[in-house]
């Protein structure tokens, strides 16, 4: 799958949607609950749920990143899927603390 | 990315939050959404591939920058204040396309061919219409919005020349947003006042930043400094954004009327040089705003260095430090780079003059004729300055404006502030002018404080007692007035064209510089 910045995804087990913020430095396999995330303009399939173990949600407005592909999203609709990057969980990034200049 | 899909996502997140307009009453995320869907079905209706607006803040303005991004279209505001000239120049550059107008908008100049020219109440009322629904054939799919699209024109205020059209792409203007606002980090308690006008890029970036915050917006059409408070105080405005010429009428309201805006919690200020006696006087008046000094440029997608409320408070409770410091622009934001480069295009080092380069995602630098960024990716901001041990950067002003005198390089910027610190000077404005012998010599044109009384040989030893006597004007001339942009960024140029053309004078009060009616 091709992660370009500003490229957009979703999941194919729950409502979750993405937007690449940067890319990976190498190919990575990118899940979100599991499963292969798909385009975003592709249909969600019935009947799939997320793994059990991977139902832990995707927040809304927050940005996700992988530091060892360097990959990060940021979630621009909720669901219960995990993000996950070649199996590995994606960390929250933690908010900046600038202040309002505009 | 793109600025569309930020708007969704508030609507996604806060929906019924309200968006714009006043506390009760006002319009939320959710309708904010379907106005700015409807304003993009229409404008995807109409010819051309631009999107302009000739009008100042109000709902028009969010309904033409979203609805441009979902149509795939440039959104394109004109300041209603250039001359005829000026303004067929930018409508013709505008293309085929519509053209949103203020109602009462008499236009100085005929429209181009394949404009078509819509009145505000006239958009607002395609906007509020959903599309009738579908008929037996199923309706187009929305267009998909490109990174690379570009989201707004906007025609820089051009200091030292004719406009220019800075581009600004989808990708440019969505990094600068989540690289710098947090996702529905405001409280819903919480708005923000704008007041700059839409052909800024303060004004794009405050409603982008705004709407991503989940922050409130209110606006104001135009500027006026009563107004302006009143809004604050009715609105229970948390947040702002000034220029500095708008800082210093404010003060003025304030200590004439004993305003102390309660609700205000925040205070940002850019778009040019801060006097040092108008943020003094306002952190004085104003202890309970957190204040922020932005530097920016349309070309960088608003703000690339800040000062923030801690300097602005160490500053009050007299750190030498800080003092120093309130006079810099700050450090760069964490997603930008700058760096500061010698004449030779080397680095140079902390404390080292020279001109500001920056890169970033954000930073498009980029006009309708083409890419200006070099080959690493760096931008030539034309300003000069330095960078601190600490980081922090400090501006001379433009590097066309540096005065170059026997080899030294003098900033206009540093001689003024020492000349604004005399009680009686009100404006200052310092330029180079040719001199046989030392290539250029510093000549000051001072507006004396009403009532005060002051010769040039007292401002002379002045400026004496404080610089270097290299920094000293060799002439300094009273005038009634100074040019200024709209924005309030001092034309040098052109003082430096009037002061060259005026003999030289002894200590009276000298015509004003008229301010030129080009210039923007």
């Amino acid at each position: 799958m091709d992660l370009k910045p500003g490229s957009r995804w979703r999941s194919a087990v729950c409502d979750a949607e993405v937007v690449v913020v940067r890319s990976p430095a190498a190919s990575v396999t990118f899940r979100i609950g599991g499963i292969g995330a798909l385009p975003a303009e592709t249909g969600r399939p019935d009947g799939v749920e997320p793994h059990v173990a991977l139902a832990g949600g995707t927040l809304l407005g927050k940005r996700y990143a992988d530091e060892v592909s360097g990959l990060e999203v940021l979630c621009t609709k909720a669901g219960t899927g995990t993000i996950t990057v070649d199996g590995r969980r994606a960390t929250v990034m933690t908010p900046r603390q600038l202040p309002a200049s505009d | 990315m793109n600025i569309a899909l930020l708007l969704e996502m508030a609507a996604e997140g806060a929906g019924q939050r309200v968006a714009f307009g006043p506390r009760s009453g006002g319009v939320s995320y959710a309708e904010l959404l379907r106005l700015a869907w409807n304003s993009g079905e229409w404008l995807a209706s109409q010819p051309g591939q631009r999107a302009g607006l000739l009008d100042g803040n109000s709902p028009a303005v969010p309904l033409l920058l979203f609805g441009s991004a979902r149509a795939r279209k440039a959104f394109v505001p004109v300041s209603y204040r250039l001359a005829a000239g000026q303004l067929r120049a930018v409508l013709a550059g505008l293309g085929p396309g519509v053209l949103v107008a203020a109602p009462d908008a008499a236009l100085p100049v005929a429209l181009p061919d394949g404009l078509v020219l819509k009145t505000r109440g006239q958009f607002l009322d395609e906007a509020r219409h959903d599309a009738a629904p579908a008929s037996a054939s199923a309706p187009a799919p929305a267009p998909v919005p490109s990174p690379d699209d570009i989201a707004v024109l906007l025609f820089t205020s051009g200091t030292t020349g004719p406009p220019k059209a800075a581009v600004l792409r989808q990708r440019q203007l969505t990094a600068y947003i989540i690289g710098t606002v947090e996702f529905l980090s405001a409280g819903p308690e919480e708005a923000a006042l704008i007041s700059v006008p839409p052909y800024h890029i303060a004004g794009i970036s405050a409603i982008l930043s705004s709407v991503y915050a989940g922050r409130r917006i209110v606006q104001l059409e135009s500027f006026e400094p009563r107004a302006w408070v009143r809004l604050v105080n009715d609105e229970h405005v948390t947040h702002a954004m000034v220029v500095p010429t708008m800082l210093a009428r404010i003060i003025d309201v304030l200590l004439a009327d004993g305003e102390r805006l309660p609700s205000l919690r925040h205070l940002s200020y850019g778009g040019g040089r801060m006097p040092a006696g108008t943020i003094e006087t306002a952190l004085r008046l104003l202890p309970h705003v957190d204040f922020v000094n932005a530097y920016g440029l349309t070309e960088t997608s608003s703000t690339i260095a800040v000062l923030g409320p801690g300097d602005h408070r160490r500053f009050a409770v007299g750190d030498a430090a800080a003092r120093r410091r309130l006079s810099s622009a700050g450090r760069p934001l964490p997603s930008v780079e700058i760096e500061i480069r010698g004449p030779d295009g080397a680095p140079a080092g902390p404390g080292v003059r020279g001109e500001v380069f920056v890169r970033g995602e954000q930073v498009a630098g980029e006009y309708l004729d083409g890419a200006r960024l070099d080959g690493g990716g760096w931008f030539a901001t034309r300003d000069a300055g330095y960078l601190d041990e600490d980081g922090y950067l400090f501006l001379d002003g433009r590097l066309d404006d540096i005065v170059v005198r026997g080899g030294e390089n003098l900033s206009p910027g540093e001689i003024e502030d020492v000349l604004l610190a005399h009680p009686a000077v009100r404006e200052a404005a310092v330029v180079g002018l040719p001199d046989p012998e030392w290539g250029e010599q510093v000549v000051a044109a001072v507006v004396p404080e009403a009532g005060e009384t002051v010769d040039a040989a007292a401002l002379q030893q002045w400026v004496r007692d404080r610089l270097r006597s290299s920094r000293t004007p060799t002439r300094v001339d009273f005038v009634a007035e100074l040019p200024y942009t709209e924005s309030g960024k001092l034309l040098r140029r052109k003082v430096r064209e009037q002061l060259g053309t005026r003999t030289r004078q002894g200590d009276h009060e000298g015509p004003g510089l008229q301010p030129d009616p080009q210039a923007h």
